[in-house]
């Protein structure tokens, strides 16, 4: 073989860390493996697929373990940048266990929604679509090139608006499914547009090359560079449902069938959250007095609008209790958003991320929690209407003790300690970076949620109307509400366990 | 006084903390076997009062193992990191300052727990409340006893779910509003305060109290401590309350159950003023400097503002709670404190403690006795229970009617009674300011505040005029007098007012060391 001959085979042929791209490939070939089986598996064993995918899932975590010991890098450039399209370094780790936990505690609620719906739901269709969107959403965090974030993306949502609107023959489903579909498809027209930009003015796909290159961009192309700049962070910040871009949340969450509103809630966000933060803070560091001052303002708007929606929800109205935890999850993605604006400003930018994600740590585990006990309410109130929750302690008070303590973790007061705990990293990483109107203005949000989650909570312990209705609650629901709680717990007894991503560099 | 070794004296202040917490989880639980009583509701009230009174019991041996020797020392300290990445630690310890407030606390408690062992607070199931009541007792206790800006914060808002569920569940008329002007309020306060703990301890470095003493506000420039300052002022005044903050007191001490008023007024109140002198006065003294005069005036307002609004309540005809007037009461009384801790000066600060510990044996004493006046006649109406001519408790139940008398005149502050030393140390404080502060303002402040113990003699005498003394025609019923439980649960205030009345050098002996040495930055 000649020499350039040669070259060019070392430079197409690499070798791929396959254990570093283990966790996304293993959901995304159970994925297939489902959906293939739902072909040969007999009606009465449909069951097996969400077992099957359940335990994919769980795997996948396992496999993070191996990971733990260092920064592992594949898909390499063999030039002299050494730019690598994928990462598994501290943050990516930290993003898909949060992805592939939700995804789990997601799956686990499914289980029980799938049996309860009979025929209602195609099993084979949903654990795929399921798996598939999980798939995507663990490769984003990894992801260090716009192509892999993009493709990423998509396959992280495309299946989300199936999952919305798979309820067959349900009208609210579909029109749920097609709100969520055209804006976030328009949403990532405008990303595509901002990112084909980037690339023209800078001649880069891979984050770290493009921080690099752009600081000396062609006079020319300035203007070129910094609109790109601008419509990539706003197709981003779509997918976090950062007001004003968060207008189908509530009645996509309605419409959806529940453990999906539960995904979309924690891993939905997860992923538009990571998305922006690799946007940001690794590709676009120069542009820090670009997207600083706006993120602000976005997540000043998104906590204000995302409470004041949550506060207008009357509890008598159907499907009051996910409309409220739609508005507060708006709310919770404003808090969220805080630290990555105060990134722009503070000298440590990994702290303040850090800050994010110990916070959207503990975000997915109360928040699933509480989405675990709307599901056990809402089997029994198909309704699911707040003041369905009434006098939840006496029909089961282990349920509704475990939907207190989430609801003071999101509220972030005591006993709740580490929702308490990670406000606080959220507070100091803005008062760190000298943003003291947003901290302000957080703090009075967060006032005004204790409102309407210690409505709901007070709401459990008052006294039944009419006899207490017998909740059975179904072995997955069961071991959802138990991973969730006992995470809970034992996070607010040591905090550190996630805060500590506040502490430390994560890329 | 006594030699207690000291792993022992971490353990109990670690077991006074922890205790109630771990309680508050037993009385979730089913009672096991032998301890189940004559039924599940009188098992956990009576598991309430165990645990309160092992916390008392380990209190009061705390204080006998303490070295009185030292009370600016901190002692029975326990350090341990919990949350390296926000450089949380767990440190305890306490010195002469939060001793009295500790061992208050938990006398408090365990007689609220007593109070209602005998009497079961009307509402819900009883579980709760011996659980809320725990978890109350634990925040409050930790607050006194943690040396970490973020860990106080912590202790400070864990009262308030407990707080807001006592108000909302067990109270009287306007419960549900009241508990949630209460929370809502304080907690808008502690979140400001939040941000300027955060600020002092990002630029200061460390979220250590001790160490941020030491350092005296060295390594904050003015302009940081100005900030810092008015939010964590927000905060605690919100507490406290400082006039014109107060809002919710009023509404929050009607609608609580007798133990929700006690503890609110006996323990919670405290924690405001507990935190002007543990954290802004040593932490940011040049902030504080600045806002000294202003807390003054302000302080001075409520005291004024607090006996007037008494007055007014007392009148005849004007539907005046009585529950309502001891919460203005306290608005006034706790701008004594506040004007003491403003002066600056070691008088005027152990004033403002020692008013803080009267205050709360008092105060906590009325709340017990307008509690069973309420039992008994059904009401806190002061012209629903005086009639015409006055209540005629002397006649009616003697015994009773010669507490309250005894509690309203501690109250106004008769010399010899606790109610006295601290108002007038405040304002020999004021008299004579810290360098730096303006004289002639505080001696004007001085000047209105002393008035305002006039005023404060005069609502509190009425009081007892309308209540206790009138004609006692021979068809009205007797009350029945005190009971043997209230005897025992009111006896030890009583005897403690007296006490810290006649011998204040008990407790001054233990704040003043103390204080010399947070108002000299340690460094004595």
């Amino acid at each position: 073989m000649s020499a350039p001959a040669q070259q060019l085979a070392q430079n197409l042929v690499q070798s791929v860390d396959w254990l570093a791209v283990a966790p996304p490939t293993l959901v995304a070939v159970v994925g297939l493996a489902v959906l293939v089986a739902d072909l040969f598996v007999a009606e009465h064993r449909k069951a097996l697929l969400g077992w099957v995918s359940v335990a994919g899932l769980a795997a996948a975590l396992l496999l993070l373990l191996p990971l733990l010991d260092g920064d592992r890098a594949t898909f390499c450039l063999n030039d002299g940048t050494r730019a690598c399209s994928y990462v598994a370094d501290p943050f990516t780790l930290a993003v898909q266990l949060l992805v592939l936990g939700g995804a789990l505690v997601a799956a686990l609620l499914s289980v029980t929604t799938l049996k309860d719906a009979g025929r209602g739901l195609p099993e084979g269709e949903f654990w795929f679509l399921l798996l598939s969107s999980a798939a995507g959403a663990a490769l984003l965090p990894a992801s260090r090139d716009l192509a892999t974030l993009i493709v990423a993306l998509e396959v992280a949502s495309l299946p989300a608006f199936a999952l919305v609107g798979l309820r067959h023959g349900d009208r609210r489903s579909s029109e749920a499914a097609l709100k969520f579909f055209l804006s976030s498809v328009t949403a990532t027209a405008v990303s595509l547009m901002g990112v084909s930009f980037v690339y023209a003015s800078t001649g880069t796909l891979h984050l770290t090359e493009i921080a690099r290159r752009v600081q000396d961009v062609d006079g020319q192309l300035t203007t070129l560079a910094d609109t790109g700049v601008v419509l990539t962070l706003v197709g981003f910040a779509f997918k976090t449902a950062a007001v004003p871009f968060h207008f189908w949340v509530p009645d996509t969450y309605v419409g959806a069938p529940l453990p999906i509103a539960a995904y979309l809630s924690v891993v939905g966000k997860a992923v538009g959250l990571t998305g922006l933060v690799l946007v940001t803070v690794v590709a676009l560091p120069s542009y820090a007095d670009v997207w600083g001052p706006a993120l602000a303002a976005l997540a000043a708007l998104t906590m204000t609008v995302g409470n004041a929606g949550a506060l207008r929800q009357r509890g008598t109205r159907a499907y009051s209790a996910v409309r409220l935890l739609a508005w507060s999850s708006i709310g919770q993605a404003g808090y969220l958003l805080v630290p990555i604006a105060a990134a722009a400003y503070s000298g440590d930018a990994e702290r303040s991320i850090g800050s994010t994600v110990a916070y959207a740590l503990m975000y997915g585990a109360v928040n699933l929690g509480a989405f675990a006990v709307a599901a056990l309410v809402g089997r029994t109130a198909s309704r699911n209407r707040l003041t369905d929750y009434r006098g939840l302690y006496a029909s089961h008070p282990l349920a509704a003790l475990l939907l207190a303590f989430f609801l003071l973790c999101l509220a972030g007061l005591p006993p709740g300690i580490i929702g308490l705990f990670a406000k606080v990293t959220v507070f100091s990483a803005a008062v760190d970076a000298g943003l003291g109107w947003l901290a302000v203005l957080m703090a009075v949000n967060v006032v005004v949620a204790l409102y309407y989650y210690l409505r709901w909570t007070a709401l459990l312990f008052r006294a039944p109307e009419g006899t207490p209705r017998e909740h059975r609650s179904p072995a997955p629901l069961t071991a959802a509400l138990a991973v969730t709680a006992v995470l809970a717990v034992a996070l607010s007894g040591a905090p550190q366990l996630i805060l500590r991503f506040a502490g430390t560099g994560l890329f | 006084m006594i030699d207690i070794n000291e792993s022992v004296m971490q353990f109990l202040l670690a077991l006074i903390v922890a205790g109630p917490l771990l309680g508050a989880v037993a009385a979730l639980l089913p009672a096991p076997p032998g301890l189940k009583g004559k039924s599940p509701e009188q098992a956990v009230l009576r598991h309430g009062v165990t645990v309160t009174g092992a916390v008392l019991i380990a209190a009061i041996v705390l204080a006998l193992g303490f070295d009185h020797g030292h009370p600016s020392r901190m002692q029975a300290t326990t350090d341990i990191s919990w949350i390296p990445a926000l450089d949380v630690r767990i440190h305890l310890g306490i010195d002469g300052i939060s001793l009295p407030l500790l061992v208050l606390t938990a006398l408090l408690t365990f007689l609220c727990a007593l109070h209602s062992y005998f009497r079961t607070p009307s509402g819900p199931t009883p579980k709760a409340f011996v659980a809320l009541l725990l978890v109350l007792e634990s925040g409050t206790l930790a607050s006194f006893a943690v040396l970490d800006l973020l860990l106080f914060f912590l202790a400070f808002e864990t009262v308030l779910v407990p707080m807001y569920f006592l108000i909302a569940r067990w109270g009287g008329e306007g419960r549900a509003e009241a508990a949630w002007k209460f929370i809502l309020y304080t907690l808008l306060g502690s979140v400001v305060m939040l941000l300027g703990l955060l600020l002092i301890g990002i630029t200061a470095g460390t979220f250590d109290m001790v160490a941020l003493a030491t350092d005296n506000g060295r390594s904050l420039t003015t302009s940081v401590q100005v900030i810092a300052v008015l939010a964590i002022g927000i905060g605690l005044a919100v507490k406290t309350p400082m006039w014109p903050l107060h809002s919710w007191l009023p509404d929050a001490h009607t609608a609580a159950p007798t133990v929700g008023s006690v503890l609110l007024a006996g323990v919670l109140l405290k924690m405001g003023t507990y935190g002007f002198v543990r954290i802004v006065l040593p932490v940011a003294p040049d902030g504080f400097r600045t806002f000294a005069p202003y807390l003054a005036a302000l302080a001075v307002v409520g005291i004024i503002y607090g006996s007037l609004a008494c007055l007014s309540l007392a009148r005849r005809g004007a539907k005046g709670d009585l529950k309502r007037l001891i919460a203005y009461s306290s608005v006034g009384h706790m701008g004594f404190v506040l004007l003491g801790v403003a002066t600056m000066t070691p008088t005027g600060v152990n004033g403002a403690l020692f008013a803080n510990v009267a205050h709360g044996l008092i105060t906590g004493l009325l709340f017990f006795l307008v509690g069973a006046l309420k039992d008994r006649t059904g009401s806190t109406d002061l012209d629903t229970l005086a009639e015409e001519t006055g209540a005629a408790l002397y006649g009616r139940a003697p015994r009773l009617g010669g507490l309250l008398a005894f509690a309203a005149v501690a109250s106004l502050g008769l010399p010899g009674l606790a109610g006295f030393w601290g108002e007038m140390l405040a304002l020999f404080g004021a008299f004579d300011p810290a360098a730096g502060l303006s004289r002639p303002a505080f001696l004007t402040f001085m000047a209105i505040g002393a008035s305002g113990t006039l005023l404060t003699a005069a609502y509190l005498l009425l009081v007892v005029r309308r209540v206790c003394m009138g004609a006692a025609p021979q068809d009205r019923p007797r009350l029945p007098d005190v009971r043997r439980h209230e005897f025992a649960a009111w006896t030890p205030l009583v005897v403690l007012t007296v006490v810290a009345g006649l011998w204040p050098k008990a407790l001054l002996g233990l704040t003043d060391p103390a204080v010399q040495q947070l108002l000299s930055g340690g460094t004595r």
